[in-house]
């Protein structure tokens, strides 16, 4: 009770602050639009391919969805910045429950991007896309979004804790997030991907959050498929959420 | 009875620097204790370990009976603590601020509502309340820290070094504010200082910290009387370091000859007797006096005499190591 009022209390903090900034507001708000229209003009030939399946939006709609979870990666900063102004400080020599810092920071992230997946997915319904299995279908797009988004988005926090700097936050997240993109099936189907591609792609979670949500609205989901990579994903937030909470001990030992 | 307690606290950071050499301190509930020293003495390393924040590589300390260590999480229910840098959130309200602290400390509902009031009324905060924390002034933000770290009226609250950056008119608010806790919510107070002034004016005890350890300890008047006579301190027209200790060598009734740069200070029984002698035997040495002053002692000299350099000097000191 006293973990879910804290990680509120934190999550809140957080929201209000974003609500109350209007160019970010609109940004993330035009965000998911220009991506959905830049990629699908600059890959809409994909789907002349020989060997490319099914309707090309409804294709690359997870893979935008998935490619808006990544930019969670950047929350740390906020954190950086807590450090740097003594707000972390205050807040641990508080009771406060360690794991709430982590968690509150990520449902902020994670509800910025759920709203940034909705509005994907009306711009693919406008554009003709239908997704095959309704609600259900969509709510496991979100779903695998938002554990994907809240597996950076912990990382992230434990990143930032540990090194304390923006440059090196910077580095690792520009560094991490395009092969990322790259070495899943994000924006290029499966059967198309090189072979090396494909074997790496196994052990990606970006893959694992775009075959999942693609699954989940195409036209034959594979329900065992979207179960493994939804536990995959579940596991890798429970690490990282750790790891994010654990880095408050190494930051203390520091201090 | 004991409010806060440590003995033989060590600590070294990364990089072999020791922040602290065996720090021990006990400080009488219900009183101001000021831990005085330059930067870099150990100060904040001190409150650090006793908030539970950082631990100490080695020693013990309680704060309310309660190991800090062992028993951190009621620790961090009993103490206020006001930290060097700011605690608030800028993108939040002074109110928003004061509420989320309530929050986390279990003061919910009617009285949430009530004590955020209250501390916002308190602390000239009430018409500003509504208003983003960072369109606060340095002094407002500094109330605005203080007020969140007695939302649930601590038992023992630590203020690391709280009038540093505020301006003459602000730092005296402060004051008079922190000497009011004292006395009207019977708290124990710690509070660090770089502030020679604010120590002798607020701590009903005080320690001087110096490299780590404490090397003096006791009321600000205890203190000062250990130091008989006064201080005299003299101008001199250009530094001379050598020459002066000479010229001064066969004067009877002059200890603790320090010089920095081109000022002398030394410790005489009695002051006004003692310039115009002192006064030739510098000219007699061939060193020009510009200026002479006599003083009461001040705890700067106590610091000069405990710590072996003066207060100005450590800080330089300090800075040197840092750059």
């Amino acid at each position: 009770m006293t973990a879910l009022r804290d990680s509120w209390q934190v999550a809140l903090r957080y929201i209000r602050a974003l609500l109350r900034q209007p160019a970010w507001v609109g940004i993330s708000l035009t965000q998911p639009v220009i991506w959905l229209l830049l990629f699908g003009a600059l890959f809409k030939r994909t789907a002349d391919i020989p060997g490319f399946s099914g309707s090309y939006i409804e294709f690359l709609t997870p893979g935008v969805v998935v490619m808006l979870a990544m930019s969670s990666a950047w929350i740390g900063m906020g954190f950086i910045e807590d450090i740097d102004r003594g707000t972390m400080d205050r807040l641990l020599v508080s009771p406060i429950w360690r794991g709430a810092l982590n968690l509150g920071s990520v449902a902020q992230s994670v509800l910025s991007l759920v709203i940034q997946t909705l509005i994907v997915i009306g711009l693919s319904l406008a554009a003709g896309a239908h997704f095959h299995n309704g609600i259900a279908g969509v709510a496991v797009l979100i779903g695998a979004a938002g554990l994907l988004g809240a597996v950076f988005a912990s990382l992230s926090n434990g990143i930032a804790v540990l090194a304390r700097q923006r440059e090196t936050l910077i580095g690792i997240v520009t560094m991490a997030t395009l092969p990322l993109t790259f070495l899943s099936t994000a924006l290029m189907q499966q059967s198309l991907l090189p072979g090396w591609i494909h074997w790496i792609a196994k052990f990606n979670p970006v893959n694992w959050a775009a075959e999942a949500g693609r699954s989940a609205i195409g036209p034959d989901a594979d329900w065992g498929l979207i179960t493994t990579r939804a536990c995959f994903l579940a596991l890798l937030l429970l690490a990282s959420a750790a790891f994010a909470t654990r880095a408050f001990n190494a930051y203390q030992r520091s201090v | 009875m004991k409010a806060i307690e440590a003995s033989n606290l060590r600590k070294t950071y990364s990089g072999g620097v020791a922040a602290l050499d065996g720090l021990s301190l006990a400080v009488e509930a219900g009183t101001i204790f000021g831990l005085l020293g330059p930067n870099g003495a150990g100060k904040s390393t001190t409150v650090r370990i006793l908030t539970t924040l950082s631990r100490a590589d080695s020693g013990l300390a309680r704060v309310a009976g309660l190991d800090v260590v062992g028993d951190a999480e009621r620790v961090r229910r009993t103490i206020g603590v006001v930290g060097q840098r700011h605690g608030l959130d800028p993108d939040s309200t002074g109110r928003e601020n004061l509420e989320m602290q309530a929050e986390i400390y279990g003061v919910r509902g009617a009285a949430r509502r009530e004590r955020v009031e209250q501390l916002l009324d308190r602390f000239g905060l009430t018409e500003a309340g509504g208003r983003l924390a960072k369109t606060y002034s340095g002094g407002m933000q500094r109330r605005l820290d203080v007020a969140l770290g007695l939302v649930h009226r601590p038992k023992v609250l630590f203020l690391d070094e709280p009038t540093t950056g505020l301006d003459p008119e602000a730092r005296v608010e402060l004051w008079r504010e922190i000497q009011r806790l004292a006395r009207e919510e019977e708290m124990t107070i710690l509070l660090t200082t770089h502030y020679l002034e604010e120590a002798d004016r607020l701590a009903a005890r005080l320690a001087i910290v110096d490299r780590g350890r404490i090397v003096a300890e006791g009321t600000p008047d205890e203190l000062k009387s250990e130091l008989r006579g006064d201080t005299v301190q003299v101008e001199l027209l250009e530094s001379a370091t050598g020459d002066a200790n000479a010229a001064l060598s066969g004067h009877s009734g002059i200890s603790e000859v320090a010089l920095d740069g081109r000022l002398l200070r030394a410790r005489v029984d009695s002051g006004a007797a003692a310039i115009p002698s002192l006064i030739s035997a510098l000219e007699n040495g061939g060193l020009r006096v510009v200026s002479a002053t006599v003083a009461r002692p001040s705890l700067e000299d106590v610091y000069l005499r405990h710590a072996g350099r003066s207060f100005q000097q450590a800080d330089r000191d300090t800075k040197e190591v840092a750059a």
